[in-house]
């Protein structure tokens, strides 16, 4: 992929998840913080379609910015071709990867497990 | 060690009506020889007019003859002696000691460079990343039959790009990049500066080729737009300005 692309990715994710973040928030000042954290009511959260794709959406606006930020990072610390083939592979990897678990708390959630 | 001399007892090219003196304190290492540099000390007079190239000429010729420093036109134009002076990058030739207001001149070689010897650094890379952005205008027509006449341009096309077409090559913009300073790869700011003189040129027509170069992970992304490289432009080239409009291409803001 372009570097142009995944830049393009970089900036959208940010500026989305900047939006997400700010309604998730605004949600959660809807009740009392200590209530917001009552373990019933994160379950009511997480069984709410809306809100869980919301939640959803900021873990992969966040993951994908996240990992692509510390890619660049990386990247500009130590240079090779084989360093920077395992920092970008890695960095995708342990994207997907943190997807996957934060996903894994919801699906749970809403077969039942919890 | 450090060595202190005056070499206002001796014929200097520095005229000795000069009341005023500065200590210039002069980086020496060799990479083949020495684990560390060192610093000499030399007390320098110096009239207002007096560059800091001169003043190194004068401990040249009169103290040690070994310092490595390059130059050639003193005025500015060949890009030869850039250096450290007090901390910053500059043209040698084009910085007078009485602009520095400072007692104690300490001039270093170019960050971001290998160092042949003391003032002397490798420009290798430099050449290198400006050759890889094509610095030529491309177009099928370039060369003109005997009936044609020139490309012609407007000011206001002229207006695009000559700011950018005045880089002398000097290495000041990759010296103060502190991106340079961590990535080797980066292609960095005076490479791209020149990209997008040529991609700004209305004659050219090699803009896609010239962005497909930049656009990659050691490429113009890696510019965190700190100024720096503008800041130290001695000729008036801002190399940071010419990596947002590039930029702008590539997120299709400009065409």
């Amino acid at each position: 992929m372009k570097e142009s692309t995944i830049m393009k990715i970089h900036y959208g994710t940010a500026l989305a998840a900047v939006g997400l973040v700010a309604v998730h928030i605004l949600m959660r000042l809807t009740t009392g913080f200590a209530d917001s954290l009552e373990y019933e009511n994160v379950l009511a959260n997480y069984r709410s379609i809306p809100y869980v794709v919301m939640l959803e959406l900021i873990l992969i606006l966040l993951s994908v910015h996240g990992f692509n930020g510390l890619r660049v990072i990386l990247l500009e610390i130590k240079q090779g071709r084989v360093y920077e083939k395992a920092v970008s592979y890695g960095c995708m990897v342990a994207m997907i990867g943190l997807i996957a678990y934060g996903s894994r708390t919801i699906i749970m959630t809403n077969i039942g497990m919890v | 060690m450090a060595q202190v001399s005056s070499i206002a007892d001796e014929q200097v090219s520095t005229p000795l009506s000069s009341a005023k003196s500065i200590l210039l304190r002069i980086s020496k290492f060799n990479p083949k020889s020495d684990d560390s540099s060192k610093f000499m000390e030399f007390t320098v007079p110096y009239q207002k007019w007096t560059t800091v190239l001169e003043a190194i000429l004068d401990v040249k010729k009169h103290f040690d003859h070994s310092i490595a420093v390059r130059y050639s036109c003193r005025q500015a134009t060949c890009g030869s002696c850039g250096m450290l002076i007090n901390g910053k990058p500059r043209l040698a030739c084009f910085t007078k000691i009485s602009e520095l207001d400072s007692d104690v001149i300490t001039v270093e070689p170019m960050n971001n460079f290998p160092v042949i010897r003391d003032l002397a650094v490798r420009f290798e890379k430099l050449f290198d990343s400006h050759q890889k952005i094509k610095p030529y205008l491309i177009r099928d027509d370039s060369e003109l039959e005997s009936d044609e006449r020139e490309f012609l341009q407007s000011p206001k096309e002229v207006e695009q790009y000559i700011q950018f077409a005045n880089c002398i090559k000097c290495g000041l913009c990759n010296s103060a990049c502190p991106t340079m300073t961590t990535d080797s790869s980066f292609v960095g700011p005076q490479a791209l500066a020149q990209a997008y003189r040529y991609v700004a040129d209305s004659r050219d027509k090699g803009k896609d080729e010239r962005l497909n170069i930049i656009d990659e992970s050691h490429g113009i992304w890696r510019c965190h737009f700190a100024g720096s490289c503008s800041q130290v432009c001695p000729k008036g080239v801002d190399p940071a300005m010419g990596i947002q409009f590039l930029r702008g291409y590539l997120l299709g803001f400009r065409s």
